[in-house]
């Protein structure tokens, strides 16, 4: 078996069991399409004050269903003796950690993808900015599973990680929120978002590259 | 261990050796803090009384004094945790991990300080306690992560496996500080058009900056102290068990 | 190297595993200190001691899980990390694992794609452990005893040269206590080694058997 053989496994394994565990699958999912909808009616349904707020609208909602699905990303894992097992392996665990972030982005990230045009249409977003809003969620959601996945594997071994959990990780966040939903203001204004969605992208080369890393030290700390 | 030359590999070797440190930091102490209180009562009579009043602020500047050497000093502690927690990490190194733990607290009190005189000078000069300016909102967010890093070490109960935590997220923390700076930039001059934020005025008149640099080298020393303080402390509670420890009890009881 | 009388050369076995001074202490509290064994091919590494002496966190340490605080252990004359030590080795825990939702065969293809070596395949491994025709059941309907046979199944498949071994008879009936004992034996006849804690007292006979008795020093 090679690296490469590793790297697929763990990918296929974990979308095996987010379709074994569907209904818990989809929970992030729910999440986000409940915070949407909460906001007209915390606000009220003014047209215009919607459509002003849906870029961050739909980006705070999308940035709290990610923090929601985090904790699943190692706990099963952590529980059971699989994570013992996986540090165990011959191939180098920054590689295995990548492909359990990567399948964690497609069970949790790639889903709000399908409804968040949905969601932005209801919030009054104007149809010009629909593309980028895409854009943003191609490639900043990934970038939320790779940034989140160092708080998990920090806070995995804690039996109350969760308020730990989001108070890592969510200033870790702040650049992705801040660049995401600026795109998607900028272009719902008419203007061009290119220099923020060439930062967003920087982003996310750069944490594919380096994020693995402190994962790897931390799980193996976490072990401990 | 191999990269360092031997000399400078035992050098740090004795330095970091606890009971060694913990005599050094309690000689240390009367010392530093008298060149801290010095400094403090120079740049305090320099600021408040002898530097001229702002033509445009008047004597409500007075407190950049405070704001802007706490400002600096949030950021400098952050720096200089990452870098223990390269050392800790890298070297394993005992002494690197306790002064990153015992740096947190003291930042996240300077950053808490950059906080509210911000706000208190932002009222005579905005008229509300809070605007989302820019650095303000910065020093907020990284007051979340010096936050993150003391709960994070408290949350873990084995002391190496949480000192081994807070080195990760202390370096990933490090790397996020100038994301951050430059995307809250971006973002306030996006939603709120330029307006006059800048405390530390570049053309400012020397008899203000006097004062100014006086107390960033008092913030310092007050750094130094609180920090060995602090480090003596957890050196003790890690290191109860040992020899050296219980020879300090017997000698003090 | 004089030959003796009969002709044949009376060499002690090569260590593989070489540990060296190892201390480790947990909450301030010293479970063992500059405690030096070695396990050659075809040994058995027996750990004994009252609970909390330390015996799985030795095992731990060994599995590059914790760090001692002092000390050094060597795989063929190399650290753990930098040889081919993780490609030779193979643990079982207190946890089985095992994915509870996923069946018997999904997991122990996993197992197969975390190991570069190839050991035993599936179907063999799993008559070995005597779970054959249980390939398509998910693990959670397997018993306590069941789930412990995969983990051995793991082992085979994995092809390890060491098997490191928590409590291995946990949970086990007297068949599968047997049936755990023999694989230990036709592991350690062929050139393997195991190392491994228990409560129950091993009956292997004619195998070279290592005692270490961890007394909890206060």
């Amino acid at each position: 078996m090679s690296i490469s053989a590793a790297f697929f496994a763990i990918i296929r394994r974990d979308l095996l069991l987010a379709f074994r565990r569907r209904a818990e699958a989809a929970n992030p999912l729910f999440f986000f399409v409940l915070v949407v909808t909460l906001f007209p009616l915390a606000v009220g349904a003014q047209p215009h004050l919607l459509q002003s707020m849906a870029p961050g609208v739909i980006w705070v909602s999308a940035l709290l269903a990610a923090l929601l699905s985090l904790d699943a990303m190692f706990r099963s894992d952590f529980d059971d003796g699989s994570l013992e097992q996986l540090l165990l392996s011959p191939y180098p665990l920054t590689v295995l950690v990548l492909g359990k972030i990567i399948a964690h982005w497609l069970v949790t990230g790639l889903p709000l993808l399908l409804v968040a045009p949905l969601l932005a249409d209801f919030l009054g977003l104007p149809a010009q900015a629909m593309g980028t809003l895409w854009l943003t969620l191609i490639i900043a959601t990934p970038l939320l599973s790779l940034i989140g996945a160092v708080g998990v594997a920090l806070t995995v071994g804690l039996r109350r990680g969760g308020m730990i959990l989001s108070l890592l990780v969510l200033p870790l966040y702040v650049p992705v929120l801040i660049f995401a939903s600026g795109a998607v203001d900028r272009a719902a204004g008419g203007l061009a978002a290119d220099a923020q969605l060439d930062i967003l992208l920087a982003m996310l080369l750069a944490a594919l590259v380096l994020a693995p890393l402190p994962v790897s030290a931390a799980l193996k700390m976490s072990v401990n | 261990m191999s990269v360092i030359p031997a000399v400078v590999n035992r050098f740090f070797h004795q330095t970091a050796s606890p009971p060694y440190f913990y005599a050094l930091a309690e000689r240390l102490a009367p010392w530093l803090t008298g060149v801290f209180l010095l400094l403090l009562a120079a740049g305090l009579y320099g600021g408040l009384y002898l530097a001229p009043s702002d033509y445009q602020q008047g004597e409500s500047y007075r407190i950049i004094y405070i704001h802007v050497p706490a400002a600096w000093m949030s950021l400098f502690v952050y720096v200089l945790m990452a870098v223990m927690a390269g050392i800790a990490l890298v070297w394993r190194m005992k002494l690197a991990e306790v002064m990153l733990i015992a740096s947190a607290p003291i930042g996240a009190g300077f950053t808490f300080i950059a906080l509210v005189t911000g706000s208190l000078w932002g009222k005579p000069m905005w008229g509300a306690w809070w605007v989302w300016d820019a650095r303000l909102t910065f020093e907020l967010i990284l007051l979340f992560q010096y936050l993150g890093i003391v709960s994070l070490y408290g949350a873990i109960e084995d002391r190496r496996a949480a000192a081994r935590a807070v080195s990760i997220l202390a370096l990933v923390g490090v790397v996020n500080v100038p994301v951050i700076h430059y995307s809250v930039e971006w973002w306030s001059t996006l939603h709120q058009g330029p307006t006059i934020t800048k405390l530390d005025k570049p053309s400012i008149h020397v008899s203000m900056l006097i004062p100014l640099l006086l107390m960033a080298v008092a913030f310092k020393f007050y750094y130094l102290i609180a920090v060995l303080q602090n480090a003596r402390l957890e050196l003790l509670k890690r290191e109860a068990t040992s020899q050296w420890v219980k020879n300090l009890l017997e000698k003090t009881a | 190297m004089q030959p003796d009388q009969s002709g044949i050369m009376q060499q002690p076995p090569q260590p593989v595993l070489v540990v060296n001074n190892l201390s480790c202490s947990r909450d301030d509290r010293l479970l063992f200190a500059e405690l030096s064994f070695s396990l050659a091919a075809g040994q058995v590494l027996l750990l004994e001691g009252d609970n909390g002496s330390g015996k799985t966190s030795l095992l731990r340490i060994l599995c590059g899980f914790r760090t001692a605080d002092d000390g050094e252990i060597r795989w063929r004359g190399q650290t753990l990390d930098s040889g081919s030590y993780y490609k030779e080795m193979a643990y079982v825990g207190h946890a089985d694992g095992a994915k509870k939702e996923l069946t018997v065969l999904e997991n122990l293809r996993f197992t197969q794609a975390l190991h570069s070596q190839s050991g035993y395949d599936i179907d063999q491994a799993l008559i070995k452990v005597e779970l054959a025709g249980f390939d398509d059941n998910s693990v959670q309907t397997l018993s306590a005893g069941q789930k412990r046979r995969l983990s051995l199944a793991r082992l085979l498949i994995a092809g390890a040269v060491l098997w490191i071994l928590d409590e291995p008879f946990t949970s086990l009936d007297r068949r599968g206590i047997a049936l755990t004992e023999a694989l230990i034996a036709a592991h350690v006849r062929q050139g393997g080694m195991v190392m491994l804690t228990s409560h129950h007292d091993l009956t292997l006979t004619g195998l070279p058997l290592q005692r270490i008795h961890l007394n909890s020093c206060q």
